[in-house]
């Protein structure tokens, strides 16, 4: 029997199964759960890296079912898929971890996990899917199964924030499944295709491809939270800290920018996306949301909106990468999908940790934190310095290949708005270093729960310090082969250069 | 073994049983539960039985001439994918309420719902298994006064009233159709489908007929602007029976449009298939904005079924061009709407008795505390308002397909906004059960069986989502609507 024909559909199985049975499991069998919860991601990393493997060896991973007359639903591991696949699962793995002992004591956790991995299974079902329709329902599914993460608290703003999420997203959905259906209806294929499956329709049709391009942009540009689609983001902060941390990282955001990404490559293929002219729009309404978010980012004194705002900024430099439209900024662009997620989540956890350990929810409550809290702070400078693009952190690299490929492409403007958004970056992060590191604390932190002689719970302390070791080491040892870096290459050889 | 089960006439047991348990179930009514769930469950062996001696002889229709006496003189069941589509609708909903009412029903009520619940059934299927217009006539009539009877049941000053109005607009509704049959026999000496389908001509008579016929059934219909007696009446009703009355019920009388329509009709009319698509879109529209205005559940529900209907209507100006995917997009849509639908009934029938209310923004943390209800609203939510992965989905998919191929956007940006409304007033209710309400209540229990079988049939829904090429395939609807089906 041939197995590589399953292994997709196994992948997406690992986190389902353990989500269906855990919500029927009774609240307090706690150990059989957290087992549960790990083995799945174990088995799920562990496939994962069976299709690394095989599919740096040119092998064919692909399950096919029937979904509908003459349409399939399609997972396939490509090289693209599998970087977005990878991220996902070690990201949900950290993320798991951490959310067991964020979650200590409190209630409904069974609702929590069951829901925390049917996200999971979505997000990787996005990466995975093969043709529009499967990405279509694997996008919605994420949708579906992020709203009661949200509103997990039951409380009323939770649930305000919960309804302003729909409201973007479904509005989103709409659009894309219109795009999606018009598309279908020109082309009888939804099939993801290197250098797009559109070229062959004659000129006559370009207006129409046009506006299928933008309600396309338009329905996953709400998750990707592109400007002026953003709105959602910065209210979902009511969330617990694992669900910021997987709506920012693992899963939501990404699976926006990640579809982006298809479409532009695999839908409308490059060359045909800049010829229908596109691309250009797309890269400054990019650049656009990477100045604007960043500027957002500079008023807010609640810690966490502040990283929302920093999110919304750069996620955009893989939507510009991808805009750009040329190999080298491709690299950067992919690879940022990577970087940012392990950056971005080594924050959040961060916050988190303050929050949960010393309840401390604004910057201006920071002062002198580092020193009550050294091993979170560190990770977050880390983070922080990421963000900013100093070498040799994971975001320097990301923000050199996108500076190299927009010079290749003749985009000279790219470099302004990279040092802008570099110089506000600072701006709204080094204050946030400078109090933790160099004020004085405060007599009496808001409040102190203790944790023997740690400065917080290991499951706590110990995921944000491993996302921060990782996006310094994929930075420092960013040519060795497997790295995310060295992936993107391959992504943009074949996308680029192989027939 | 094999022999004798396509032996057997299943259309005929589909019929009888449940009428002879319905009998028995009223002399003896200590026996009317046993007997209610033995023939819901046979219900569904004996559809997968008349299925398969469909299948069996290469798809051509099945035809059964009851004690031997053929049209014109004696009564002829006729059974094709339509027929087979509907029945199996009326099986699973059938079951799944079934099981749930052996909770809901208490004494008195029991007593009087399982026998008309069992009729309920037997005029169904007869009207599914019928070939000629004044059967269907007679079992529409038949099913309209069970449903009247059962809509009664709770007793209450609001349920009279809703049955009351419900009993005019059914009565005047068979009228008409029955006006219409009068005209065609008198004009064409037959009352069988197919043969009046061959002799049928544009004459004024025909033209009448054709008005007063549409016009009942859309009246049974509840199509827009028709629609005012559906809402007080599926409110009301006890719980099961509003799944009853939504899920198939009002199924029936869209049944025999569609029928009609396929035969006798269609060839005669396009700008009536504008008016419909047309009253089918505002019915959309209009359903849905009262939907999400309601404050109550099982108004809220109801609304939301004077919608779904519209989706069905949308499909008849698109049919001309693309029969085989317009009809294959009602029949999803239908199906997934009945299950989906009476998965929101029986749960807020649970609601009802847990909280002893259906205001919706008083629900008090219903997730934690009725979690598989709470799961039963979430995913029929999902097939309604069409989000994949869903039956729904695949019916919205495929209707949407046609009617961009065809260029319609009027109808494109109806289901688009259709499906966001649905999607408002689903989440207004799912968000109001995550958080706590202000006024305390006593929570009555909820038995587990009530709850699961609202949860079955909402999971139902949503598998269907996966099925769409055995299933269409199953019903191999290509035939009905005269095109050989391709084989992929």
């Amino acid at each position: 029997m041939n197995w590589d024909k399953w292994i997709p559909l196994m992948v997406v199985a690992s986190s389902l199964l353990p989500g269906l049975i855990i919500f029927t499991l009774a609240e307090k069998r706690g150990r059989l759960r957290t087992t549960l919860n790990l083995l799945g991601a174990v088995v799920k990393l562990g496939l994962v890296g069976l299709m690394v493997w095989g599919v740096y060896n040119e092998h064919h991973y692909e399950t096919r079912l029937a979904l509908l007359p003459n349409l399939e639903l399609v997972l396939r591991a490509g090289p693209l898929s599998l970087l977005f696949v990878t991220l996902s699962t070690a990201l949900w793995f950290v993320t798991t971890v951490y959310a067991i002992g964020y979650l200590e004591g409190s209630a409904h956790r069974n609702r929590f996990f069951g829901f925390f991995s049917l996200c999971v299974t979505a997000t990787v079902g996005v990466a995975l899917s093969g043709n529009l329709i499967t990405f279509l329902l694997f996008y919605e599914l994420l949708t579906l199964s992020t709203y009661p993460l949200l509103v997990h608290r039951g409380t009323e703003a939770a649930r305000r924030a919960g309804q302003t999420y729909l409201i973007y997203t479904l509005f989103g959905g709409a659009l894309l499944l219109l795009g999606t259906v018009w598309l279908y209806s020109l082309t009888g294929t939804l099939e993801f295709t290197p250098r797009g499956f559109i070229s062959g329709l004659g000129p006559e049709h370009n207006s129409a491809l046009i506006m299928i391009f933008i309600l396309l942009i338009a329905g996953l540009g709400v998750k990707a939270a592109l400007f002026p689609l953003h709105g959602w983001l910065p209210k979902a902060m009511v969330a617990p800290a694992p669900v910021s941390a997987l709506l920012h990282a693992v899963a939501v955001v990404k699976a926006g920018a990640f579809g982006i990404v298809r479409v532009v490559y695999d839908v409308f293929g490059v060359e045909t996306a800049a010829l229908l002219g596109v691309t250009m729009p797309l890269a400054w309404l990019a650049a656009f949301t990477i100045i604007y978010g960043s500027v957002r980012a500079l008023y807010q004194d609640d810690l966490k909106r502040r990283l929302a705002f920093s999110t919304i900024s750069q996620v955009s430099y893989i939507i510009l990468g991808v805009a750009i439209a040329g190999p080298i900024a491709t690299i950067g662009g992919v690879v940022h999908l990577v970087h940012q997620g392990l950056m971005k989540i080594t924050l959040f956890f961060c916050a988190g940790n303050l929050a949960e350990t010393l309840e401390i929810h604004k910057v201006s409550e920071m002062n002198g934190v580092g020193r009550r809290m050294p091993w979170t702070m560190a990770a977050f400078t880390i983070g922080a310095f990421g963000m900013i693009g100093a070498p040799p952190i994971a975001g320097f690299i990301s923000k050199w290949y996108l500076g190299l490929g927009a010079l290749d492409a003749g985009q000279d403007w790219v470099i302004l708005v990279l040092i802008g958004s570099s110089l506000l970056n600072a701006m709204y992060f080094l204050p946030i270093l400078h109090r933790a590191w160099f004020r004085e604390p405060p007599k009496q932190w808001p409040a102190d729960h203790q944790f023997g002689d740690k400065e917080t719970a290991w499951a706590l302390l110990l995921p944000p310090v491993v996302t921060a070791a990782f996006a310094l080491g994929i930075g420092l040892l960013a040519s060795l082969p497997f790295t995310p870096l060295d992936w993107a290459k391959l992504i943009a050889t074949r996308e680029f250069y192989q027939q | 073994m094999h022999e004798t089960l396509s032996q057997i006439p299943w259309a005929l047991v589909l019929i009888l049983l449940p009428l002879v348990t319905g009998m028995l179930a009223f002399l003896w009514p200590r026996l009317a539960i046993p007997l209610g769930l033995m023939t819901a469950a046979m219900q569904i062996l004996a559809v997968i039985g008349l299925g398969w001696q469909i299948h069996s002889t290469n798809d051509a229709a099945y035809h059964h001439a009851v004690g031997g006496w053929g049209a014109p003189l004696g009564i002829v069941l006729y059974a094709d994918g339509l027929s087979l589509l509907m029945l199996t609708v009326t099986a699973l909903v059938g079951l799944g309420v079934s099981i749930y009412s052996v909770e809901y029903f208490q004494r008195e009520q029991a007593l009087r719902f399982w026998p008309i619940w069992l009729f309920l059934l037997a005029a169904l299927n007869a009207l599914f298994l019928t070939a000629d217009i004044f059967n269907l006539y007679v079992t529409l009539e038949l099913l309209g006064l069970a449903a009247v009877t059962l809509t009664a049941l709770a007793g209450s000053k609001a349920a009279l009233d809703g049955a009351m109005r419900y009993l005019l607009a059914t009565l005047l509704g068979s009228l008409c159709y029955l006006l219409g049959v009068a005209l065609l026999y008198h004009s064409y000496g037959t009352v069988d489908i197919s043969t009046l389908a061959e002799r049928v001509e544009a004459t004024p008579a025909v033209w009448a007929a054709l008005g007063l016929m549409g016009a009942g059934l859309i009246l049974k219909t509840a199509l827009f602007p028709l629609h005012f007696w559906l809402p007080p009446a599926h409110a009301s009703a006890p719980a099961p029976v509003s799944a009853i009355l939504s899920a198939l019920v009002i199924k029936a009388a869209f049944y025999i449009l569609l029928r009609l329509w396929l035969t006798i009709f269609s060839p005669l009319n396009e700008s009536a298939a504008t008016l419909l698509g047309l009253l089918g879109g505002a019915a959309v529209l209009w359903g849905s904005l009262q939907a999400l205005r309601q404050t109550r559940l099982k108004l809220l529900i109801a609304y939301s079924t004077v919608a779904q209907i519209g989706y069905l209507f949308l499909a008849f100006p698109l049919a001309a061009a693309a029969a085989l995917s317009t009809w294959n997009a009602v029949a999803y849509l239908a199906l997934s709407h009945a299950l989906a639908k009476a998965a929101l009934f029986l749960a807020a029938g649970n609601l009802l008795c847990f909280g002893g209310h259906d205001r919706i923004a008083d629900f008090d943390r219903v997730v934690r505390r009725l979690p598989i209800t709470a799961a039963a609203l979430a995913l029929a939510g999902v097939s309604i308002i069409g989000l994949p992965p869903s039956g729904g989905f695949i019916g919205k998919w495929l209707l949407l397909e046609t009617a961009l191929g065809q260029g319609r956007w009027d109808l494109v940006i109806v289901m688009l906004l259709g499906g966001l409304l649905a999607a408002a007033y689903v989440f207004k209710v799912l968000g109001h059960s995550f958080t706590e309400a202000d006024v305390m209540h006593e929570a009555g229990a909820v038995p587990k069986i009530m709850e699961w079988s609202a949860l079955l049939l909402a999971i139902a829904a949503v598998v269907l989502g996966f099925l769409a090429v055995p299933v269409l395939d199953w019903f191999g609807l290509g035939e009905v609507v005269g095109i050989r089906a391709v084989s992929s």
